[in-house]
C-alpha cells in the first residue's frame, strides 16, 4: 500500500514513545487475557458439564453427606442410566500449598458417567485390583513429576490426620481441551474401610447420567420427591448449575474480574488516546500541509487511525505472545487452585478484538480533530 | 495581463470579483479584503506586497482554496471555487494549486524524494511513473543528488527547493508562494527566486507570491500592493530582469 511508508515514518518519529506505548499495550493486553483465562477457568466446570448429567447433593449443603443407600433408589427412577458417587477427600500432599482436588470414586460406574476422562484399560484394571490404587489427572502428574508406580502419601484433614498411602496406578486424560486433568481419584472401598464408623456408608454427592437431557427437570423432581421429609433431603440439579453454584462459593468472582478488566481497558484507552492526541498535536502544521496539497479529511483521519491501529496490533500481538509464554507458568504458580487454566484460541481472538477496538477508539478522537483542522489556522502553528 | 479594476475579460486564468473577507474578533468585525478585483493571465508572475495585517496571506489563502470568502467570487481556469464543497475544493487544490510556504513545511520524517512524491500518491500513477515525475521535479530544482536526504540534512535553501519541487511535481495550474524567501539568507533567496523565474519563463507556470521584500518582489512581472483591503497596481517590470540582478 502506497501510504504505508507515511504511516511507518510517522510511527517511528518518536521511537521511545512508540516503544513505551506498545509496551503498555502489550502488558495491558496480557493482563486482560490473563483475567479472561482465570474467569474462564472458574466457569470451566459449567463449560465441560454434560447436558445428560445430574448432580445430587444434600439439600442443606454439599458438605453434608447423603447415604449410600440412596443409590439403588435413584437407579430405579425411570430415565436414569447410571449412577456414581464421590466424596471430597480434602487431604494434604506433603504441604498445604500443594492443593489439588482429591475425589473418592466409585470404580464400578466412574467411567460410565465420566466417559470424557479417559483411563487406559490396563491402568484401569490395575486400579480395580489395588485397593490402595490411585489415578491422577495428566496435569497433576506432570505438576508433581509423578509416574506410575509412585507411592503417594496424603495426610487427611477430616479423618484423624493420619497419612494415607496410595499407589499411583493410572493417569487419565481428558478428551476435550478444557477437561479438568488436575483431579486425584482414590478407591471407595479403601476409603470406606478406613474412615471412622460415623462416616461409613455416607457419600458426598451422586452424579448420574440420564437417557435424555430433556427429562432432566422431571428426573430431578422425582429424586428430590423420593427423599423429601427424610433426614437427608436432596437437591438435584444439572451438572452445569451445580458447577455454577460451586463458583459462587468463591464470591462474585465474575464481577471482580470483569471490573478489573474494565479498569485495565479504560486505563489503556487513556494512555494510548493521550499518546495519539499528543502525537497529532505535535504535527498539526504537517497535517495541514497534507490537507493543503490535496489530501482529503478522510485521508487524514485514516492516517491517524492507521497509526493507532498499528500500535494496537503490534502491542496486542506482543501481549498475546506474552500470554502464550506466561500463562502456563502462572497456572503452575497457582498450585492447582483453579481446575485448569487454559489459554484457548478464543481468548487470543478476544484479546486481539479488544486490542483493535482500543486502537480504534484511541485514534478516533485525535483523528477527528485532525480531520477538522482549519488549514489556515494550523499552518500558522510551526 | 494583470488587472485590478475588474475590467479583465473572461479569458484570463484567474478572475476575482468583489471579494470580501471579514473576520470577527472579540465582537468586532475586521474587514480584511473589501470588494477586491483581480485578473491574472496564465504565465504571469505577480507579487503582492503590503504591511503586516493588510491581508496578503488571506488573499493567497482564498486564491488557493484554503479559506472561503465572505462575499465575492473566484474563478480559476473556468472553475468557480467559492461555492465548491470542502471535498471538491480539496480535489481542486490537488489538481490546480502548488503551495510554497515560508517555513517550507516539509514532512521531517520523509526524505526529499518522499516529500515530493506526496501529491502524486493521490493520483493513479504507477510507482515507476511517480518516480519519473519526482526525479524530473527534483532535477528542475537541482536536487537530484539530495533526493534521499531528510529535511534536517538539507540547508534552508535546499529545503525550499524541495518544497518547490513538491509544488510543481503534479504540474498544477498555478503556484502560490507565501513569503518563499522569508526565512532564507540573501544567497539562498536569490537561488529560490531564480528558480521561480525559470518556472515562469521556461515552464510557463503562473506564480502568485506574497512578500515583504522589495528586492524579491522586483523579480516578479507585476507588483500589486494591498491597501485598505483592495489591490493597487505597483511598478511593473518587463520579463527580462536577470536572475540575481537586483539582489
Amino acid at each position: 500500500m502506497k501510504f504505508a511508508r507515511i504511516i511507518w515514518a510517522n510511527l517511528l518519529r518518536k521511537k521511545v514513545r512508540l516503544l513505551l506505548t506498545i509496551g503498555s499495550f502489550a502488558v495491558a493486553l496480557f493482563l486482560f487475557v490473563f483475567l479472561a483465562v482465570v474467569r474462564d477457568a472458574f466457569n470451566r466446570g459449567a463449560d465441560v458439564a454434560s447436558a445428560d448429567r445430574l448432580v445430587v447433593i444434600n439439600r442443606t449443603s454439599i458438605i453434608n453427606p447423603i447415604p449410600l443407600s440412596y443409590r439403588d433408589k435413584i437407579l430405579r427412577i425411570p430415565g436414569v442410566k447410571a449412577v456414581t458417587h464421590n466424596n471430597w477427600f480434602g487431604g494434604i500432599y506433603i504441604e498445604e500449598k500443594n492443593f489439588f482436588p482429591q475425589f473418592v470414586i466409585d470404580p464400578e460406574n466412574q467411567r460410565t458417567v465420566f466417559s470424557e476422562l479417559v483411563v487406559p484399560d490396563d491402568q484401569w484394571k490395575a486400579f480395580l485390583n489395588d485397593r490402595q490404587g490411585a489415578i491422577a489427572g495428566a496435569k497433576l502428574a506432570e505438576r508433581f513429576h509423578w509416574k506410575i508406580g509412585d507411592r503417594i502419601p496424603i495426610k487427611t484433614t477430616f479423618y484423624g490426620g493420619a497419612s494415607w498411602e496410595f499407589n499411583l496406578v493410572g493417569i487419565y486424560h481428558g478428551n476435550k481441551p478444557q477437561s479438568d486433568e488436575t483431579q486425584f481419584w482414590l478407591q471407595w472401598d479403601y476409603f470406606e474401610e478406613k474412615v471412622p464408623e460415623r462416616d461409613k456408608g455416607r457419600i458426598g454427592w451422586y452424579v448420574l447420567r440420564i437417557d435424555n437431557p430433556d427429562d432432566a427437570p422431571r428426573i430431578s423432581q422425582a429424586i428430590d420427591d423420593e427423599f423429601a421429609n427424610s433426614p437427608f433431603e436432596t437437591k438435584t440439579q444439572a451438572e452445569s448449575a451445580f458447577a455454577a453454584n460451586w463458583v459462587k462459593q468463591f464470591g462474585n468472582i465474575q464481577r471482580l474480574i470483569v471490573s478489573i478488566g474494565v479498569v485495565v481497558f479504560f486505563t489503556l484507552l487513556l494512555v494510548t488516546g493521550n499518546t495519539m492526541a499528543i502525537s497529532v498535536r505535535e504535527r498539526t502544521s504537517e497535517l495541514a500541509v497534507f490537507k493543503a496539497i490535496g489530501y482529503s479529511d478522510r485521508s487524514v483521519l485514516f492516517f491517524v487511525l492507521a497509526e493507532a491501529l498499528t500500535i494496537a496490533l503490534i502491542g496486542g500481538l506482543l501481549g498475546m505472545l506474552l500470554a502464550i509464554v506466561a500463562v502456563p507458568g502462572l497456572a503452575a504458580a497457582l498450585n492447582g487452585l483453579l481446575p485448569s487454566i487454559v489459554l484457548a484460541p478464543k481468548m487470543l481472538a478476544f484479546g486481539l478484538v479488544v486490542a483493535i477496538f482500543t486502537g480504534f477508539l484511541s485514534g478516533f478522537l485525535p483523528g477527528m480533530n485532525a480531520m477538522h483542522l482549519r488549514i489556515v489556522n494550523a499552518l500558522r502553528r510551526v | 495581463m494583470v488587472n485590478v479594476d475588474g475590467s479583465g475579460g473572461k479569458g484570463g486564468l484567474i478572475q476575482v470579483r468583489d471579494l470580501d473577507k471579514t473576520y470577527r474578533r472579540g465582537g468586532e468585525e475586521i474587514h480584511v479584503l473589501q470588494g477586491l478585483n483581480l485578473d491574472v493571465s496564465a504565465g504571469e508572475f505577480v507579487a503582492f506586497m503590503g504591511p503586516s495585517g493588510s491581508g496578503k496571506t488571506t488573499l493567497l489563502n482564498l486564491l488557493g482554496g484554503l479559506d472561503v470568502p465572505t462575499r465575492g467570487s473566484i474563478n480559476v481556469a473556468g472553475d468557480e471555487i467559492t461555492h465548491m464543497s470542502a471535498g471538491k475544493l480539496t480535489e481542486w487544490r490537488a489538481r490546480h494549486v502548488g503551495f510554497i510556504f515560508q517555513m517550507y513545511n516539509l514532512i521531517p520524517v520523509l526524505t526529499a524524494f518522499q516529500n515530493v512524491e506526496l501529491p502524486l500518491l493521490l493520483t493513479k500513477l504507477s510507482k515507476a511513473e511517480r518516480r519519473t515525475h519526482v526525479e524530473t521535479a527534483l532535477s528542475i530544482v537541482g536536487l537530484t543528488d539530495r533526493m534521499n536526504h531528510f529535511p534536517r540534512q538539507l540547508s534552508g535553501g535546499q529545503e525550499q527547493r524541495v518544497t518547490i519541487a513538491r509544488a510543481i511535481v503534479s504540474d498544477p495550474t498555478f503556484l502560490l508562494c507565501d513569503e518563499p524567501t522569508g526565512d532564507l539568507d540573501r544567497k539562498s533567496a536569490d537561488e529560490v527566486m531564480a528558480l521561480l523565474e525559470e518556472l515562469v519563463g521556461s515552464h510557463h507556470k503562473t506564480v502568485l507570491m506574497v512578500t515583504h521584500d522589495p528586492l524579491v518582489a522586483a523579480r516578479a512581472h507585476t507588483i500589486l500592493h494591498l491597501d485598505k483591503g483592495v489591490l493597487v497596481e505597483g511598478s511593473k517590470f518587463p520579463n527580462s530582469i536577470p536572475a540575481g540582478g537586483v539582489a
